[in-house]
């Protein structure tokens, strides 16, 4: 396999504060600071000590990895994980503070849909203008000038100026120009999040397509999704550090993880963030933790769920419920359960629970959120509600021949075959009806 | 553009010392051209009269300028007041055109400047073209009114694409500085107005050099624009050649003024997207 992209040890460094030499009343704070004997207020404290130092800020920090050429490599992390900043400096916009990377081959990044576009130019200007600044030659974009009009869907349009144009035609056109680049690598950011849903398939679909076609293509987006769709690497930045490197499903894995509250479990969650605003408070979670769970936190297909739960009271109130919803990797709600109402605590103590169930849930990667209720049907007097909490995945049946991920994250009741009363009839299937 | 079978792009710190490039700039010459070309085609959009600004803008400043200086004030020149200053105003407009837009090309080029890689050099270079076309349109206006007051051009016309070059590399020269300094203090792009307006003064556009005391004379010559707007008029209607030697020393001067800001625009560069 030859090497497309090779990264080492890239770092990049950025003041903090007011970026440029400041004006006349720094100079002067500075000059009468000094007189005075006081060095310089030191920049404001910024939450991750570990990123800053000495008034810099760490948006990168030792990142490497290298890419083959033809692999799909996709790029996750929170917001301010230093994504961004690898891109920008793999493209060249920017420069890094120590380290090196080198890119073999023809690269076109795409930070941005629609680069370079002048409002008052045409359509086809347009697309002479942005093709030449992502790197087309002239020749190349008169041979698919058709086809680029033609897959932005805009070639009633084309010679009408852009400032006229609908926000979704502009993207549309910058995507189109974008799709047609060829080169050996492609940078691509975030921008299939744009669009009405079926350009957004068009996109995708033009995505795969490239990423087919051996070309090497790093991919960043929030879109889970895309990113497993479109990708088998994956790498995870986090506090711009390189965490994980590996298979799409693992990095997924390990992004969701991240973004769980406690991940520690049975950690202290008294001080974590809450979801929600207007809860009570009079009953809070102090720690909770999963059991029966593998060294991986892992469980298996058909065990028992059981958790335990520690609460604290603060103030008096009435019975109350522990609701319990289990949430997909992306999201999305699965279900959701609720305890009987239980005694709260005594004020001031501690109190253990412990609940279980069984939950008929498919192989994944599953997390949870968990709340303190008065009353489960009412749903609005909430005590205390944690989100992105016990993250924990269930294991393949073992018996199985394994399960598709596009049959869902539950495992319905088994089909029952209802036994017909005649065997042999045409009628079979009514009579299967009112039998 | 970078074509060749396999290009290696590596990123790296920037080192200390940067050679000037300029290979590179003559790559991404496809982009330079259009982007010059976007700033032309759509300096007019949308406006009647399009390009007629160009000719109305200078008609109707040799316009009032004669009406003040020529009627009102009676100022003395050798040739006809409003082709005397027609023909000073044409390099002094594309002069100043060319380095307020050179010294806003930097910052106004920043949605490209932080999405896509080319040489930055690209930006202001491409400004420099804006001005161009108006001042050949210009350049029909003048010869009709040469035609109109008789004058027949002589050899000293074939100077002219020299003075051109001149004022060019003047824009360039100073509008490099502007726009590399202009990234990290918005105070030059304040400034740059004034700057000019005050710069126009000092030019022998609306009076004659003649009326410069003679102890003046040298000093008031080191404005590089001086030798150029004499320069200009000599050619087209054949007035006193400008002194050479001081054309000689501007131009020097320029070349350094050019030169040292070209090294200062490569040093400050890697920092533009970081900063602006």
């Amino acid at each position: 396999m030859t090497r497309s992209i090779e990264i080492e040890n890239l770092s990049k460094r950025y003041k903090l504060g007011l970026t440029h030499a400041g004006s006349v009343r720094d100079l002067a704070n500075k000059v009468v600071g000094k007189v005075l004997g006081k060095s310089p207020a030191s920049p404001s404290a910024v939450t991750d000590p570990d990123r800053t130092e000495d008034g810099h800020f760490w948006a990168l920090k030792d990142i490497d990895f290298s890419v083959n050429q033809g692999e799909v490599l996709g790029v996750i992390g929170k917001n301010g994980a230093g994504k961004s900043t690898l891109l920008k400096l793999l493209s060249r916009i920017t420069f890094p503070t120590s380290g090196r990377a080198v890119l073999h081959g023809r690269v076109a990044s795409l930070l941005e849909v629609g680069t370079g576009f002048h409002p008052e130019l045409t359509g086809r200007e347009n697309v002479f203008l942005n093709g030449t600044i992502l790197g087309m030659t002239r020749k190349e974009i008169n041979k698919q000038l058709d086809d680029i009009v033609d897959f932005a869907g805009v070639a009633k349009f084309i010679d009408t100026p852009v400032k006229r144009y609908s926000s979704g035609m502009t993207v549309r056109l910058g995507f189109a120009v974008a799709a047609h680049l060829d080169p050996e690598i492609l940078i691509v950011d975030e921008v299939l999040a744009v669009g009405d849903v079926e350009f957004q398939k068009r996109c995708l679909g033009k995505m795969q397509s490239v990423a087919e076609s051996g070309k090497t293509v790093l991919f960043v987006s929030h879109n889970l999704a895309s990113i497993r769709s479109l990708t088998t690497r994956t790498v995870v930045l986090s506090q711009g550090k390189l965490i994980f490197d590996g298979p799409t499903v693992d990095g997924v894995a390990c992004y969701i993880k991240e973004n769980m509250i406690s991940q520690e479990s049975g950690s202290d969650v008294t001080a974590a963030p809450r979801a929600f605003s207007g809860l009570t408070r009079k009953v809070d979670f102090v720690s909770m933790q999963l059991s029966g769970l593998d060294g991986d936190g892992s469980m298996e297909h058909d065990s028992e769920f059981q958790l335990n739960v520690t609460v604290k009271a603060n103030e008096a109130c009435e019975p109350f419920v522990i609701g319990l919803t289990v949430l997909s990797q992306d999201k999305t709600p699965i279900g959701t359960t609720f305890s009987e109402p239980v005694t709260p605590p005594a004020i001031g103590t501690q109190q253990d629970y412990q609940v279980a169930a069984k939950f008929p849930l498919a192989s994944g990667s599953f997390h949870c959120a968990i709340s303190l209720a008065e009353k489960p049907r009412a749903g609005t007097l909430v005590h205390d509600s944690l989100s992105d909490v016990l993250p924990f995945k269930v294991n393949e049946p073992s018996l199985s021949a394994g399960w598709v991920p596009g049959w869902g994250a539950v495992c319905l009741p088994h089909l029952r075959v209802i036994p017909s009363i005649t065997p042999i009839s045409k009628q079979s299937s009514n009579d299967a009806k009112t039998g | 553009m970078p074509s060749s079978s396999k290009p290696i792009t590596i990123v790296e710190p920037p080192s200390g010392w940067f050679a000037l490039n300029l290979g590179e700039v003559w790559r991404y010459r496809d982009l330079l051209l259009l982007l010059a070309w976007r700033d032309i085609s759509a300096r007019f959009r949308q406006s009647v009269i399009g390009y007629g600004w160009a000719i109305l803008r200078p008609a109707l400043t040799a316009a009032i300028l004669t009406l003040v200086f020529s009627v009102i004030m009676r100022v003395k020149t050798d040739v006809p007041y409003p082709i005397f200053a027609f023909a000073g105003l044409m390099p002094w407009l594309y002069f100043s055109t060319s380095l307020s837009g050179v010294t806003q090309s930097i910052v106004g080029g920043t949605s490209l400047l932080t999405k896509v890689y080319f040489p930055r050099l690209v930006l202001p270079l491409a400004k420099v073209g804006v001005g161009l076309v108006e001042l050949i349109l210009q350049f029909f206006v003048v010869i009709a009114m040469m035609a109109w007051y008789q004058y027949v051009p002589g050899w000293s016309l074939l100077a002219l694409p020299l003075f051109v070059i001149v004022t060019i590399v003047s824009s360039l020269a100073f509008g490099i500085w502007l726009t590399a300094l202009n990234v990290k203090y918005r105070d030059v792009g304040m400034a740059v107005p004034f700057l000019i307006q005050i710069w126009m003064y000092l030019c022998p556009i609306m009076y004659p050099i003649e009326m410069i005391p003679e102890k003046y004379r040298m000093i008031y010559a080191l404005n590089p624009m001086v030798g150029v707007i004499e320069g200009f008029r000599w050619s087209l209607l054949g007035t006193t050649p400008p002194d050479w030697t001081m054309v000689g020393i501007s131009l020097v001067a320029m070349l350094a003024v050019l030169v040292s800001g070209l090294a200062y625009f490569r040093k400050v560069e890697t920092s533009f997207a970081d900063i602006i």
